[in-house]
């Protein structure tokens, strides 16, 4: 499921669907502040779509991860939100140290965050876990010294 | 049971004003880890925890959350309390432990 070559394309095709909404936020070094910014605007927007509650709590959950992650981990990215009628697509693609071993990132409570950060109540090894598991599809590609891209489905069938 | 009924009857200090006194608590959660505050609060929720930084603003933003409640008297900057009076977040503080308020506020809860 992971690979670890790197790419700036997208690393799953089926984000190239028609776009039918895109909200993209820049990311920069140690602004905490964008995390809750971009997620609260997202679910803002989805809420206003009228997506079902628990497709939005999902998503929310899935952008402040990931956005946190880019922020705690990279020196800077981007994130993307490609709302198509079937899915929700949320995307970051960082500039950054990239990750050694995406298996071990994966584990609930492993963390490579700095002290510091983990004082504040971040970094406690639960960022990636939670993307997981609010996601359908999950697919991350990863090159150490250069950065990362990840990218995290949820699906809206009828139910969500 | 709205904020400023529970604020009454606990005795919390409030430190943003009359900010969402008036909202209806449907629960609470107690977590310093905020990953574990993003992933498991309920929406409309008094959050404890004695994280003081700006970012929990964003956090309580994100999950629509009504007050945050900073136990042992700890010290809060303004520049936090002033952001959250301008974001909508009730801050509270009180001198008891993160364990008492949460007893405290599960039992009035659960009385209604």
């Amino acid at each position: 499921m992971y690979e670890g070559r790197y790419s700036m394309n997208r690393p799953d095709k089926e984000s190239e669907s028609k776009p039918q909404l895109k909200l993209e936020f820049k990311i920069g070094e140690k602004d905490f502040s964008v995390a809750g910014d971009a997620a609260s605007k997202v679910k803002k927007t989805l809420q206003q779509l009228g997506l079902k509650p628990e497709a939005v709590r999902n998503i929310a959950i899935i952008v402040y991860e990931a956005v946190m992650n880019v922020i705690i981990h990279a020196n800077y990215g981007q994130l993307k939100v490609i709302i198509v009628p079937d899915k929700v697509v949320v995307l970051t693609e960082d500039t950054g140290m990239g990750i050694p071993d995406i298996e071990l990132a994966m584990k609930e409570g492993y963390s490579t965050a700095p002290l510091e950060i983990r004082e504040m109540g971040f970094g406690a090894g639960m960022g990636l876990p939670n993307i997981k598991q609010c996601s359908h599809k999950l697919n991350i590609k990863s090159q150490v010294g250069v950065g990362t891209v990840l990218e995290a489905i949820v699906y809206l069938s009828s139910k969500n | 049971m709205t904020l400023g009924e529970l604020v009454i009857l606990l005795g919390f200090e409030t430190l943003t004003g009359d900010v969402n006194l008036d909202k209806e608590i449907k629960s609470g959660y107690v977590s310093d880890l905020l990953s574990d505050v993003i992933a498991n609060i309920e929406e409309n929720s008094i959050w404890i925890t004695i994280q003081r930084h700006v970012n929990i603003l964003g956090v309580a933003k994100l999950k629509e959350i009504i007050a945050i409640i900073i136990p042992r008297k700890l010290e809060l900057e303004q520049e936090v309390i002033e952001k959250a009076k301008s974001e909508k977040i009730a801050i509270l503080r009180d001198f008891r432990s993160a364990f008492e308020i949460s007893g405290l506020i599960y039992n009035a809860l659960k009385r209604g």
